[in-house]
This record gives C-alpha cells, structure tokens and sequence, in this order.
C-alpha cells in the first residue's frame, strides 16, 4: 500500500486486479485507463479543482452500472458517478484511488406520458431536450438551470438545480416523481412513485440534491407543466440598488408571483451589456428583470400592476418586452451575465449564497465595504425573488496573495449569508468547495447526523467520500483556522 | 394565542425514555390519531410548545412551533392574504401544524401547487438521542446537507419530534369560482387528464356522485375568462364544497366499509373494485369505500402502477400502508435507527419493525 498524490492510499493490486475485472463487464471503449483519455474527467464545472481518476467507467445499462457497483463495493474501491459535468462546486471531482463512473451513454427518453403529465428519462438526457420532447403536446419541464443546454437530468436530481423560474415553479425537488437508483452495494432501488406519492419515508427528497453521496440516479421520471399561454418581462432601472430590493418586496407584498425575479448591480450591467447587447440602460446603478406569466388575461392584469408598483418603487425607467424577441434579448443578458464578466476580469469567483430578502440592503451594504477594503470588485447577480445571491469577485490568480483574499473575502460573504438567516449555498451544491463553510452552518450533532444518513444508504462510506458534508475533525482543524485569520494550517490542501 | 417554549421539557422526556427504554408516542391535538397502525407507549404532548415564531409576509415564509394549532396559523395567513398552498385538511378541531406536517397531508389544491413536503423549507427537532437539531432554514433556496427536513414530512414521528417548521407560503387568490358538469367517472377523469396539458388555472379537480367539479383560481380576469372558455355551470357555494371535501365531511365518507386511499396516476380508466368511489386530485387520489379484501384491492391498484392506505376503519395493526420492497425497507430501517437507535419514537406506527 503507497499514497497517492492527493494522499489516498492506493493499492497496486486491488487496482489491477479492479481494471481486469472492469474490462470484463463492460466493453473495450468503455474502461478508460491512459491519462489522454482520463483527462476530460479530471474537473467539473470549478476547474480549480482538477484530480486524475484511477479509471473511467462508461456503462450504457442498468445491469452493467450494478455489476460495476458490486465489483467496486466488493474491492472497497471508491466511485464517483458523473453526469455531464457542469456542476459548480467540484462534486464530480474524481478521485485518484476511484471509479468515475460516468453516466453519459444514458441519454434516451424513455416515455412522455402526456395523459399523466410526465416523462420518463435516462440520466444523462440534457435539461433542455426535456422541454423540447415535450414541446408538441405543449408541456415543459420548469427547473431551467442556466446551464441547461449542456447540464443532465441524472446531475440536475444530484443538486437539486434550480434555474431563473424557481420562486414560482420549484427547484427539481418539486418537479420529480421518481427515481431508480443503484446503491454502492450494487442494489436497484425503486424511490417515489409515478403516483404524486409513495409510502414510507419521503426518500425522494432525502435523494435529490444528495450530490451523488448515497446512490447512483440511474432513471429520473419528471413532472411536466402546461406551457403558460404568455409570458411578459418588464425591465426596470433604478439609480439606487435598495430601492431595488425595495420593489422586489413590494411586488411580492402585492400578492404577485412573478415567474422570474432577476437583479443585476451597475458592474454586472455594464458586462452583459458589451457582451449580450441587450439594450440595457448602462447608467442604472440597478435593474430588475420582473418575467410575468399565466393566463392572457392575467399577464396583462399583472403587468400594469407591476409596471406601477416599480413606479412607485422609485424606478427611473420600466419598460415592457414589445414582442417575443425583445423578451428573448432582455434574458439574454441576464443568462449571460457569468461570461460577460469573464471577459472584464482574468478570474472571478461566483459565491452561491441566500439570505431572506429583506436583509439583501444590509448584505449588499457589507459586500460593497469589503470590496473597497480587499481591493477586489465585486459584480453582483442575483435570483431577487428567491433570495439567491451570486457576488461575482473579480480577481487575478497571477496577482501575488490575490487568489488568497479572495477566499477569504468569499468565506466572510458566506458566513454573513449564515448570520442573517440564510444558506451557504443555494443551487451549486457543497461539493469540494464549500466543505468547510458546512462547518458554520451547521452544528457537531447535525452533521454527525448527517453521516448517519449517508452511512444508511452506504454504510463503507464508498460513494464520493469526502464531499458535502465534513468530518468534525475537518471543522476543528476549519475553526483553528479561524483563529489564526487566514492564515491557512495547511496550505498543500487544495481550498478554494 | 397562546406562545410558549417547552422544548427544554419535551428534551427532558426524550431523555429520561432512552433512560427507561421507554416508549413515546407523540401527541399534538390528537385529531390524527386514527392514522396509521397502532402505537403503544408514553404520550409525549407538544400541543403547549406553540406559537408562531415568524411571519413575514414579504418573505412567504412561517415558522411556528409544532403545536401551534392549524387554525390559528390560517388565520395569521388569511390575514396578511395569504395561505398555506397545499391546503391541509385539519380532520378536527385542535389539529396543530406539527402533525399535519408529520403527516404529511395535503388536500384539493396538492396537484396543481405541491404538497405540504413541498411547502417544508425547514425544521427544528430532537432526535432519538435526545439532541436538538436545526435542518434547512427561512430561505427557499438551500441545498446545504441532505433534505432532512422534508424526510420528516409523513415520518408520523417515528423519525424525531418536530419542535419547530418554516414553511413557504404563498398569497390567496383574488378571485376563485368552481365549475359544475353532469358526466360519468371515464368521462371525468379524460377531462381532468386533459387539463392537465392547457394552460388553465384550474387549482381543485374532483368527481363525485355522478359530477365534475373543477375550481378556477387566479385573478378575476384570468377566472372569468377560463370560465368561458372551458364553459360549464357555476357552483353557487365553492367554497364550502372543497372545503367539506378536504375534511370528509360529505356523506361519502360515512360509511361502515372501511376507507381506502388508491393513489394512481391521474389518467388511469376507473377501476373495477366494487365500492364507492370519489375522485381528488385531479385523479390522482382516489377514496374507495369497500367491503373487499384489501389483499384484492392492493393487487388490482399495483396493477396499474399504484398503492393503496387502509384510511379510515378496519384493523389496525396490519399493514395499513402499502408494504415496501424489501431492499428499500431495509434503508428504511436503517434510517429509523440512525434517526433513533433506541427506537423509542412512536413505534411501528408506519411499518411493524419500523
């Protein structure tokens, strides 16, 4: 026995003795060994974090996902399952002593069942291709993550995504019905049902947003929703970001659910402007994007209604969508917000925090002191009508101590998001990179608990250890870190 | 209203039961307790750990403590016009928030706006160690740690005691109206069915005694005009119709015959069991009243891909829920004993051994 690179013992013998047998149950193509070919495994969506599997594991049936489970389980070799790989947080971040299993030959749609609402699909069908099967008998699938062009099902169900719509319409946790997935053990369970329940305990929920920790999503069936009949999207500036968040909780104390709720600050604005060229006014020190949708007659009711509500607000300019096309190009920008601010800084690092909305003044206050005091600009996006913030830190990893302060500026961002009532992380997950923000959120006992849960479904612990939920001797080594004020005890660990 | 915080003493008796070995049975205002299999052992009583904690109204969120009654909380809501979406029957006077959510009810409106799990974003519960504990939160977004919180939501407290719940809330709906047409059961379920693919806002579907009923939600415009469009009669009094629906109230539910609860999915063709039945949820919930086996009834249902609660009457110590797959009760017991090793919260009260 020797260590690895990233200090995972690792077993030659075992390891042979896993690829010989890997060969036997899958086909050829379907063991990756040579570096070359493990390489486009090696990150997910946080390419900071970037790690070598032992070996890739492309199944493209049930049978062969639980012969590759059981043989694993058997040796005591680690698994990573892993679907298209856009996550944000390092979840799919392979490990050098483990299987990447990867679900990506798993991409047909089993059934639209438009009597029932619902579809049936293999894991790796992407987000968007759910919507567009579904399309003809006039349904949709809600949850639209902004990556859902390339971002799977089997993926979305791990993280519990949730996209621009999901104040009104749910994160994935509201939008499935069932699953099958195959646990470390290499057993088929059925969870949920094609019913709206099932009995016992609700391990649909316990499973979504799970990160790949206790089994592996081998089939998703998803609810599907009538296309609303319209949607409009009005546009609002404001020169003041509270006044803003101000008209966020005055839309919502009217009694109305917009669709979608959006929130982009003045360095945000000006970055998907040059980019998208969306027509946004670059003077506002805010806009919101406020999409309406419904009934005919109701868009229309609400539409004036929100129209003299951002009035009132204290907007400077609220203009409507004239047509399809100009709704299309308001979102344009909006969705293309992380891109454009890619190109105005060599780096940033997109935080994924929530916070009850009527404390975004405060939060927004703090982020723009801290910003003057590191030095670091911050662009901030934000899913207003959910209360997800995303501060983008601009900065430049080739700057001496640069990458540093912005963890640290990061970590301080996160830990008020805590101290005001809300989360760590809204929609990207825990993964890898926020490890040790588990730690403040939670206490010893909830995530002791927490390993009790995990330790039910995969009681060896095989299924990617090490991710989203730390050990106590982690969080005590975190806290002594934070004594000491940055001043990191162990600066070989990789701690974005 | 009442406001109190017991949780010190409800943790001073989850103590001294694991010291005993013990028992508990957990009790709010005791209108569920026909619920599920019978369970032996000290009644642990939440209904004076009440209040609501929070409500902001600008926010959609509630939290309040487990024995807060379900009245007082709707009412709270109806007065800053809002509600709980998932529209929870009380079945009873005293029914709290805690056991309504540790039942994880929902009634007409659950297909269309989501059920009382989906309404869950957070919780506050002792554990069968008799620790304290705090899962999700007051935010509506938040995937840090597993969904513990939602895994309470029809646990009926044989995971932990629930001290504390958020819940998302949402606002009423300006206008309501429901429609009435004549027509059979196949009949009723096709165009429920079909609803379910127009753009309507239909938010309650039901058939019963030989009609549909459909309730039109929304702003005035958008139910006028859905009226026209769908057409039909108008039922002069909606309100009370759901409502006395969701309670089991209507003469349906009197019954000598047992009363099963058949979940399927919402197109299924009627069923040939013989019994009474009465059409929610679009379909989906289905109240049979029958004197047949209910090892013929469970057979027919899984048939066509769906289970089936023993509801109301019949014995009580069978299985009242539908049986669970062997590997995925063995998870099942796995998590009770990782919730609580010494199995002291309302045993057996789902599953025998669980």
């Amino acid at each position: 026995m020797s260590v690895s690179e990233d200090g995972l013992p690792c077993n030659h013998d075992v390891h042979e003795d896993l690829i010989r047998k890997l060969r036997k149950l899958l086909p050829p193509e379907a063991v990756l060994t040579d570096k070359e070919d493990l390489r486009p495994f090696e990150c997910d969506g946080l390419s900071v974090y970037r790690r070598l599997p032992l070996v890739v594991a492309l199944p493209e049936t049930i049978a062969q996902v639980q012969a590759v489970m059981r043989l694993c389980h058997a040796l005591q070799v680690p698994v990573v399952a892993r679907g298209a790989g856009t996550g944000l947080s390092g979840g799919a971040l392979p490990l050098s002593n483990g299987v990447l299993l990867s679900l990506a030959k798993f991409k047909r749609i089993l059934h639209i069942d438009p009597e029932n609402a619902m579809a049936t699909l293999q894991p790796g069908v992407r987000n968007l291709a759910i919507s567009e099967a579904a399309a003809a008998h006039g349904l949709y699938y809600a949850p639209d993550p902004s990556s859902q062009i390339a971002c799977t099902i089997g993926g979305n169900v791990a993280e519990n995504s949730g996209g621009v719509h999901c104040l009104k319409y749910g994160l994935t946790v509201h939008n499935i019905l069932m699953l099958k997935v195959v646990t470390m053990e290499g057993e088929l369970l059925t969870i949920g049902a094609e019913t709206l329940d099932s009995p016992g305990y609700d391990l649909l929920a316990l499973m979504t947003g799970s990160e790949g920790m206790l089994a592996v999503i081998v089939e998703v069936t998803v609810k599907l929703l009538a296309r609303p009949e319209r949607a409009q999207v009005l546009l609002a500036a404001f020169d003041d970001v509270f006044k803003a968040g101000e008209a966020v909780g005055a839309i919502i104390a009217a009694g109305i659910i917009p669709a979608g709720l959006e929130m982009m600050d003045k360095v945000a604005i000006q970055a998907a402007e040059d980019f998208a060229h969306a027509g946004y006014p670059c003077n506002a020190e805010a806009i919101l994007l406020c999409e309406l949708d419904g009934t005919n007659a109701e868009v229309s009711e609400h539409v004036m209604e929100v129209r003299e509500i951002l009035h009132q607000s204290g907007a400077t300019e609220v203009r409507t969508a004239v047509n399809e096309a100009e709704r299309q190009l308001f979102w344009k920008g909006r969705k293309s917000a992380f891109p454009a601010v890619g190109r105005i800084s060599p780096d940033y690092y997109c935080m994924d925090g929530t916070i009850p909305r009527r404390q975004l003044p405060h939060v927004l206050r703090q982020i723009s002191l801290w910003s003057e005091e590191y030095g670091l600009p911050v662009a901030n996006v934000f899913h207003a009508g959910d209360g997800n913030l995303h501060p983008l830190i601009l900065f430049d990893a080739n700057k001496d101590g640069e990458l540093a302060r912005t963890e640290e500026f990061g970590q301080r961002i996160l830990q008020l998001c805590v101290e005001v009532g809300g989360s760590i992380t809204g929609e990207h997950g825990v993964g890898m990179e926020k490890i040790n923000q588990m730690c403040i959120q939670f206490k010893a006992a909830e995530l002791s608990q927490f390993h009790a849960v995990k330790a039910a479904f995969d009681p060896d612990g095989l299924l990617n250890p090490g991710k989203a939920v730390p050990t106590l001797q982690r969080c005590a080594e975190f806290g002594a870190m934070h004594v000491h004020h940055g001043q990191l005890p162990h600066p070989e660990l990789e701690r974005f | 209203m009442l406001e109190r915080d017991i949780s010190e003493t409800l943790q001073h008796q989850v103590h001294s039961a694991i010291g005993n070995g013990a028992p508990l049975k957990i009790e709010g205002g005791n209108s569920k307790a026909f619920l599920g299999r019978e369970s032996h052992g000290e009644i642990l009583d939440i209904s004076a750990h009440c209040g609501i904690v929070e409500h902001d109204p600008r926010e959609l969120v509630l939290t309040a403590r487990s024995g807060t009654p379900l009245k007082e909380i709707e009412t709270a809501l109806a007065e800053a016009g809002q509600m709980l979406a998932f529209e929870p029957p009380h079945f009873g006077e005293n029914a709290t928030l805690g056991g309504t959510i540790a039942c994880g009810l929902s009634g007409p409106r659950r297909p269309f706006y989501g059920s009382a799990r989906d309404f869950v974003l957070g919780c506050k519960l002792i554990n069968g160690e008799g620790e304290i504990m705090r899962f999700g939160g007051q935010v509506i977004k938040n995937v840090a740690g597993y969904d513990v919180s939602r895994l309470m939501v029809g646990a009926y407290g044989t995971l932990g005691v629930l001290l504390e719940i958020s819940l998302k809330v949402l606002p009423r709906p300006a206008a309501s109206r429901t429609l009435i047409e004549e027509c059979t059961q196949a009949e009723a379920i096709r165009k429920m069915s079909q609803l379910l693919s127009q753009p309507v806002p239909v938010d309650a579907a039901c058939y019963h005694a030989g009609h549909c009923y459909l309730r039109l939600s929304g702003s005035e415009q958008a139910v006028k005009h859905a009226h026209e469009h769908l057409g039909g009669e108008m039922l002069e009094k909606s309100d009370p119709f759901w409502h006395t629906l969701r309670e089991h109230h209507l003469p349906f539910f009197d019954s000598a015959n047992p009363l099963y609860r058949v979940m399927v999915k919402p197109a299924v063709p009627p069923l040939e069991i013989t019994g009474e039945w009465l059409l929610d949820w679009g379909g989906a919930q289905r109240w049979l009243v029958s004197d047949e086996p209910i090892a013929l009834i469970r057979e027919r249902v899984a048939n066509v891909g769906g289970h089936v609660t023993q509801f109301r009457g019949g014995a009580h110590n069978g299985e009242i829920f539908q049986p669970l797959a062997a590997p995925l009760l063995v998870i099942h017991q796995r998590l009770k004993v990782s919730f609580d090793p010494h199995g002291i919260f309302n045993q057996g009260r789902i599953y025998a051994n669980l």
